[in-house]
């Protein structure tokens, strides 16, 4: 009875969010099609068969990896956690300015991201301006290299997250800890490496693992800058799994890929579960 | 800078006093120049906006006009588009919030032993890849003759923001002292008169977090809508500026960009509006620390 106003959050929970999950689960299982009302048949493991066998799913599974290590793993967490670090030693102007453009990149709806973007990336766009102003070739960075341009975009739009989240962890060092190991003659390098990452480990771990999953389900981003292309040079699983689901028809093959990404990040979810266990 | 403000008045180290102002040059420099990265692409939407020949690359506009403002503040594009994101936010953050504070209040305030695995279930769908589920949704939602409907999204959008709403939410009641409810309860005050008379009063900037948050969120998601709607007059500005420059080619930069500065600028300064709060102890961090 004490409990009754969780009603309303359970119900909700259970009506969209769970009963979609069961409902992938039974879909990613069945030959459904988006055409033609001839029935949908369990078809067992056929589209887990398929996926494994065809090599556009190879194709995304590795442009995924690529996109998600690029951007979330090398770009978003060292220059967030670099960000960070830097900024305890700079004057407070530069700070709060830089800190206030990367969280802008951060705040601005994630099309509006794309859009500029892919204006930076274009051919006729500025990175080639500023290439060429400084002799060097330029290239349409949206056709040669276009997970480098998707990921070089994912790391301007989240950065800013593990800036924060880095800012905090430095903040909780004690001061004493740092000063004594100047003292002791630690250059900055051996403070960072021996003292300061070892402290804030723990930080670390939640930052990955969060920016992961927000990685690997980013749709709108890489679909507005290049739409998976060209060809499918840039198309990570979500939207290979849009592709499969929407202009093939294939909703049940579609699906079968969507669980195979949910179940990554289930998996991700517990390491961080128990990541935060080990240590609370 | 503190560390290298105190760095300096170390008397011990007087004779290099000079190091951490040189320590402090590098670290602006470094600095500016990675703020520099990141303003370029902004520093474009602004002048494109104001430039009546916009192109893709940053240039200063010859003739600063405030035309493309003009030329896209019109029903069809501004302000059809922003009342639909309006709607749909709005109506999905005030009932994940209502949602949020009706279940943190319990599960802050009483004992249960299903308490825990609660809270971990919610933390654990925090993580859950929405994209992926977006498929099952759309299908769920054609059986059931949701699609295409506008309070079908809405509920949607909710029950997406609510684990995190209500993981935030919970964090913040935690936080307020029980003694003035208490005092409530001995006067005879009913459930709904407690949680409407003190306890939200008390969780008034922590409600206010957990609102301008969520819909923040919202306001730049771009798949759910374009999965669930239909209907372009129904779309919200998130998926209407997708098909505005979709149609690459015969594309108005210059209005584009403008529409993008009057489509972000809510969600910035409602930002701006909670940074204070969210930075220095960083209450996110903090939640998602536990």
């Amino acid at each position: 009875m004490r409990g009754l106003p969780v009603l309303p959050a359970v119900l909700l929970l259970l009506l969209f969010l769970a009963g979609p999950i069961a409902y992938c689960a039974y879909i990613a299982f069945t030959d459904m099609r988006l055409t033609g009302a001839s029935g949908t048949h369990f078809v067992g493991l056929a589209n887990f068969r398929q996926a494994f066998a065809d090599p556009g799913f190879r194709n995304a599974v590795l442009l995924t990896l690529l996109f998600t290590v690029l951007s979330s793993i090398v770009g978003q967490n060292t220059l967030g956690l670099a960000l960070a670090a830097v900024m305890r030693r700079a004057s407070r102007p530069v700070r709060t300015v830089t800190g206030g453009v990367v969280i802008v990149a951060w705040v601005l709806p994630e099309i509006v991201a794309a859009f500029l973007l892919y204006a930076f990336f274009r051919r006729e766009g500025t990175l080639n301006a500023i290439l060429g102003w400084l002799h060097l070739p330029g290239q349409n960075w949206l056709f040669t290299l276009p997970v480098l341009a998707v990921s070089l975009a994912n790391v301007w739009r989240g950065t800013a997250f593990s800036m924060l989240v880095y800012s905090a962890a430095l903040a909780e060092i004690p001061q004493d800890v740092a000063e004594q190991a100047q003292v002791d003659g630690a250059s900055a390098a051996q403070r960072m490496w021996h003292v300061t990452l070892p402290m804030i480990r723990r930080s670390i771990g939640t930052n990955l693992m969060l920016n992961t999953l927000q990685t690997l389900s980013v749709f709108g981003l890489v679909w507005a800058m290049t739409r998976g292309g060209p060809g499918n040079r840039s198309q990570t699983l979500p939207l290979f799994m849009y592709e499969k689901a929407f202009q093939d028809s294939l909703i049940g093959y579609g699906t079968a890929v969507a669980l195979l990404l949910l179940a990554v990040g289930a998996l991700f979810s517990v390491l961080y579960l128990r990541l935060l266990r080990t240590e609370v | 800078m503190t560390a290298a403000r105190r760095e300096g008045g170390t008397p011990r180290r007087g004779a290099r006093v000079r190091r951490p102002t040189r320590h402090r040059l590098a670290a602006d420099a470094a600095l500016l120049l990675v703020a520099v990265g990141f303003a370029v692409p902004l520093a474009w939407l602004v002048l494109a906006s104001v430039d009546p020949e916009a192109g893709l690359r940053v240039r200063v506009p010859s003739a600063p006009t405030l035309g493309n403002f003009s030329a896209v503040l019109t029903d069809e594009i501004t302000f059809t588009p922003m009342l639909n994101s309006l709607i749909l936010c709005g109506g999905a953050t005030a009932l994940t919030v209502a949602c949020a504070v009706l279940a943190a209040y319990p599960l802050s305030r009483y004992r249960s032993r299903l308490n825990r695995p609660f809270m971990l279930t919610i933390l654990f769908s925090t993580c859950l890849p929405i994209t992926a589920i977006m498929i099952p949704v759309y299908g769920l939602f054609v059986q059931v003759n949701l699609i295409d409907t506008v309070y079908g999204t809405i509920l949607f959008l909710a029950a997406a923001q609510l684990p995190f709403c209500v993981w935030l939410m919970k964090n913040f009641m935690d936080g307020v002292p029980m003694i003035l409810e208490e005092a409530a309860w001995t006067e005879g005050a009913s459930f709904p008169q407690t949680l409407l008379r003190v306890v939200l009063p008390l969780m008034g900037p922590g409600v206010t977090v957990v609102t301008i948050f969520s819909f923040v969120a919202m306001w730049g998601n771009f798949f759910v809508p374009f999965m669930l709607l239909l209907s372009p007059d129904k779309m919200p500005a998130s998926v209407t500026i997708f098909s505005f420059f979709g149609s690459y080619g015969t594309v108005e930069y210059g209005q584009l960009a403008a529409f993008s500065i009057l489509y972000s600028l809510p969600v910035v300064l409602l930002y701006a509006l909670i940074s204070r709060r969210l930075g220095g102890g960083f209450a996110l961090g903090g939640a998602i620390k536990g």
